[in-house]
């Protein structure tokens, strides 16, 4: 066992954690933050992407020990004061969500995308949203939805 | 949409989705997020090989090891079972059905369980089934269909001493004209690759025991009620005892229509242990352990007289069952059995399916279940045919569309409505086709990356189905649903469905059916579902049939609350029922606007009891149980561009305009959600997923880096137009949305690709159209 320290959406944990442990399943097993899905085991499909220090990762890449320290967002965090975030609005606003399963993990994945100022444009938005896949949309409203957000978010050029 | 535009209401408007909420939030309540204390995790052993026995199973060391609860192999756990896992379709009385449980010690596909592992962890479940040695003897395996039927072909079940699982037929012989006599006849033969459904969320099941040999089932299920019946039996319990739970589910597609080995490991092992057990699939044990859909080799024909006029449609198709018949593996063919027609008018008709078992994970129902492997041959054949004729692609369809409703067709069932050439109209009116020719030959002359495009006129039948048709063709169960609808004392108004959404966003549709019919406020109405003590009968979610079959039902229910609350104000205002007209909520009597009562009030005066009618019972709730008397028909006309690199064969899609007419429409934010996803399915199908096997049944495709699950970065954006033909058999007007796009989308873009290499000589590329296939293609033509 290991002692890790970490903020996880504003709050502090201190935690014993077997090296092999997962990010993903600190969150979900530990925490019980479980609005961070798991939809793979090959590191595709992007469904539990959260923000370590305001980087966009795949929790399940990071092994808890390695975000030691770390400040994390999960989607659980992202609202603020029940006002959903821009991202979030925008996806209710442009249904870009249909199971929902893989949608913590892409919204997080473009809240990244835009405050890195790289949701410039259809296609860098396509790009930039590679690594989260979902079978429902086709992507159509995701890219909408995007692209609405960060126009909302002033970080559309 | 100028339709929608019309109305007032909800019906017609694009209401945002009461569903987001949670699932924006993280707060989802999908089965894996479920923990309840005392849970043991589930892990099974499975079978490497597609084929073999198994000689022996040392499962000591897993039993010593740390924080297991229990281990199991087959033969420990058969008296569990009191059925084996059901095929609810035997589609002829001779087809050939082994029985299959849900742990075997003779694997016949790569993945069958052989023991399971119960502990305190999945981390220590996992690391314990390591622990366990199995024995296995190799068996000779097949996974090609072609090669099944082969003389000498190794076989799935010896016992049964072939691999053909069923001959099923349907033939018209309008005309008694030789196929073979028509002006022209093109044969084409296809083969479409095994798809894997990849729901984002992997299957999970949670068995929670209770106190008086009652069970609950959460279960990442399309079919909660279908599968409690079902498990009940395979497990010998009574229905009342076990309740099944569908949560939030994370998408489906079909690959969760079925009753799975691990819902019966878990309910049984639950019992034998008294604890809850919980079982999650992996992504990459989802491959082998989740159903797959198509794997069919179709042989199809279409004759036609020298001006056109197509005389005669005939297929022949080999489709994998895999390894066994899992709940409607052998009717999946049929589902596209009478429309091998497609939207053409066509007298002579012969299908022929044979089902046949290989060494591969069981085929079941995905995305559009028989349709599109109809549509996929219908469309490349089209276009096939008109080049034979020196004719237009599109004057041939134009010429050979039905323009008559309704419509008997050549395989016997009658299409309501449809507007075909409209949908066709509508898309060259999106879509420049002049302009395209000329940028096309402009890229041609150039050099560089071509174009072409391709398109798809299509109909299907889906709004699963009328319960004595489903009866005629040996389906098990029927084709109704069900809707109850309770007035609570404020006003307020519970909707309980036998539907079972996944993504298909029922709560908010519904809603919209229900507030419009009944006048209220549309946040005055929650609708339940999902959980068999709430809804306690449904036919659920698949085949396109939830707005068509269930959401008719809620229309019958709130039809009938509303008959039952103008007989009470007729009683309390002292007038004839006939004499109330009811709108917007509130009973108006004719000719006396001032005597009104609302829907509300009654609602309350039916609680409270104080004034109603002689012998009427309190209370005002009523139950529709509907069989719809036809199956749903959409249709529609679609075009994709694709641009192809005739270096490399590498091949994208540029452009896609879809041209629906799936009748009324609801909400046209979820209609047009659920064609952007049947579309993405399609397209993906024709260009990049293909589950493949080698020779002795080991699946090369399994996994996310191994099969290609498209991402935003591989599609465009796309261009959707409406055509509406209201349905008639139907107050609605509705029809199924949910496969459309999928039975559309793959033989738009493989004729896309064919259209931008024509020039080369080009004629056939095979599913999914890899730059490698493409760039063959390519090569072989030139030499």
């Amino acid at each position: 066992m290991r002692h890790v320290g970490l903020t996880v959406n504003g709050m502090r944990h201190e935690l014993e954690l077997e090296p092999r442990e997962l990010l993903v399943q600190v969150l979900r097993d530990r925490l019980r933050l479980t609005g961070t899905n798991v939809g793979c085991d090959t590191s595709s499909c992007g469904a539990c992407t959260v923000l370590v220090d305001g980087e966009s990762a795949k929790s399940c890449t990071l092994l808890g020990v390695q975000v030691d320290g770390s400040e994390i967002t999960t989607i659980e965090g992202l609202a603020t004061n029940g006002a959903l975030h821009p991202v979030q609005q925008a996806f209710h606003d442009r249904h870009a969500l249909q199971c929902g399963f893989c949608t913590p993990g892409m919204v997080l994945a473009a809240v990244s995308l835009i405050e890195h100022g790289e949701a410039t444009s259809e296609a860098a938005i396509r790009v930039g949203l590679e690594g989260n896949l979902c079978r429902c949309t086709g992507y159509h409203n995701i890219v909408a939805a995007v692209q609405d957000a960060a126009a909302a978010m002033g970080r559309a050029s | 949409m100028s339709a929608t535009e019309e109305r007032t209401g909800y019906i017609g408007a694009p209401v945002k989705r009461r569903e987001d909420a949670s699932l924006l939030t993280g707060r989802g309540t999908y089965v894996d997020n479920m923990a309840p204390a005392g849970t043991v995790a589930m892990v099974v052993v499975r079978s490497p090989y597609a084929h073999a026995r198994v000689k022996s199973i040392d499962m000591g060391a897993a039993k010593q090891a740390e924080g297991v609860v229990a281990v199991f192999s087959a033969a420990e756990l058969r008296d569990d079972w009191k059925a084996p896992l059901p095929c609810a379709w035997p589609v002829t009385e001779e087809m050939k059905s082994p029985d299959h449980y849900p742990l075997t010690d003779v694997a016949c596909y790569q993945g069958d369980g052989v023991a399971v592992v119960l502990a305190e962890s999945r981390a220590h479940a996992r690391d314990a089934a390591e622990l366990i040695e199995v024995d296995y003897e190799p068996l000779d395996a097949v996974a090609g269909v072609e090669r099944a039927l082969e003389d000498g072909a190794p076989l799935v079940h010896p016992d049964l001493g072939t691999n053909e699982c069923y001959v099923w037929r349907l033939d018209t012989d309008a005309t008694g004209q030789a196929i073979d006599d028509a002006d022209v006849v093109v044969t084409r033969t296809y083969y479409q690759p095994r798809l894997i459904p990849n729901a984002i969320e992997p299957r999970a099941v949670l068995a929670v025991p209770g106190t008086t040999g009652d069970m609950t089932l959460y279960s990442t299920t399309q079919v909660p009620h279908i599968l409690r019946v079902l498990a009940a039996a395979g497990l010998g319990l009574h229905e009342t005892k076990l309740r099944v739970v569908a949560p939030d589910v994370g998408g489906g597609f079909g690959s969760k229509l079925d009753v799975y080995a691990e819902e019966l490991l878990a309910l049984a092992l639950a019992r034998r242990l008294e604890r809850p057990v919980k079982w999650t699939e992996e992504r990459s044990e989802n491959y082998v352990a989740t159903i797959h859909g198509r794997d069919l080799v179709t042989e199809y024909t279409l004759a036609a007289t020298k001006d056109g006029t197509i005389t005669h449609c005939r297929a022949r198709v080999k489709a994998a069952m895999g390894a066994y018949l899992q709940l409607v593996t052998p009717g999946i063919p049929l589902l596209g059995a009478w429309i091998y027609a497609g939207p053409y008018a066509i007298p002579n008709y012969s299908v022929e399916f044979t089902g046949v078992f290989t060494n591969t994970t069981p085929t079941d129902a995905y995305r559009g279940a028989g349709r599109p492997e109809a549509t996929y041959v219908i469309e490349r054949t089209m276009d096939a045919l008109a080049n034979e004729l020196g004719m237009d692609k599109l004057e041939l369809r134009r010429k050979n569309f039905i323009k008559e409703f309704p419509a008997t067709i050549g395989s016997g069932l009658t299409i309501d409505s449809g507007d075909y050439l409209a949908s066709l109209d509508k898309l060259l009116q999106v879509f420049d086709l002049d302009a395209f020719r000329a940028e096309q030959a402009k890229r041609r002359d150039n050099g560089g990356t071509l174009l072409g495009v391709g398109f798809s006129t299509y109909n299907e039948m889906c709004g699963l189905a009328p319960s004595r048709i489903l009866g005629a063709i040996r389906y098990a169960a029927g084709g109704w649903d069900t809707a109850t609808i309770r007035c609570l004392p404020t006003g307020s108004i519970q909707v309980i469905t036998g539907t079972s959404p996944h993504g298909q966003s029922h709560e908010t549709a519904w809603a919209q059916i229900v507030a419009d019919q009944l006048g209220c406020d549309i946040d005055a109405v929650e609708v339940l579902h999902g959980d068999t003590s709430i809804s306690s009968i449904g036919m659920d979610t698949y085949g396109s049939r939830s707005l068509p079959v269930g959401g008719v039902a809620l229309y019958h229910a709130a039809a009938k609350v509303i008959d039952k609350a103008r007989q009470i104000v007729a009683h309390q205002l002292e007038v004839s029922a006939d004499d109330l007209e009811f709108a917007d909520g509130t009973f108006t009597v004719k000719g006396s606007p001032d005597k009104t009562a609302t829907f509300a009030s009654v609602a309350f005066g039916a609680w409270a009891a104080h004034d109603l009618p002689d012998g009427m019972e309190p209370g005002l709730e009523a139950t529709a149980v509907y069989d719809p008397p036809n199956f749903s028909w959409p249709g529609g006309a679609h075009a994709a561009v694709v641009e192809v690199d005739p270096e490399t064969g590498d091949t994208r899609l540029v452009r896609y305009v879809a041209v629906d007419d799936v009748g009324t429409v609801v909400n046209p934010m979820i209609v047009d959600g659920q064609v952007h996803g049947g579309i993405t399915q399609g397209i993906s199908a024709a260009l990049y997923e293909e589950g493949a096997y080698d020779e002795d049944g080991n699946l090369l495709t399994a996994n996310l880096l191994t099969y290609l699950v498209p991402s935003a970065a591989e599609l465009p954006s796309f261009e959707l137009e409406r055509t509406e033909s209201p349905s008639p058999t139907n107050p609605l007007g509705v029809k199924g949305v949910g496969e459309t796009g999928t039975i559309a989308a793959a033989p738009a873009v493989i004729n896309a690709v064919l259209d931008a290499l024509s020039h080369l000589g080009v004629k056939d590329v095979q599913m999914p159209a890899t730059p490698e296939r493409v760039w063959r293609a390519i090569e072989e033509a030139k030499s």
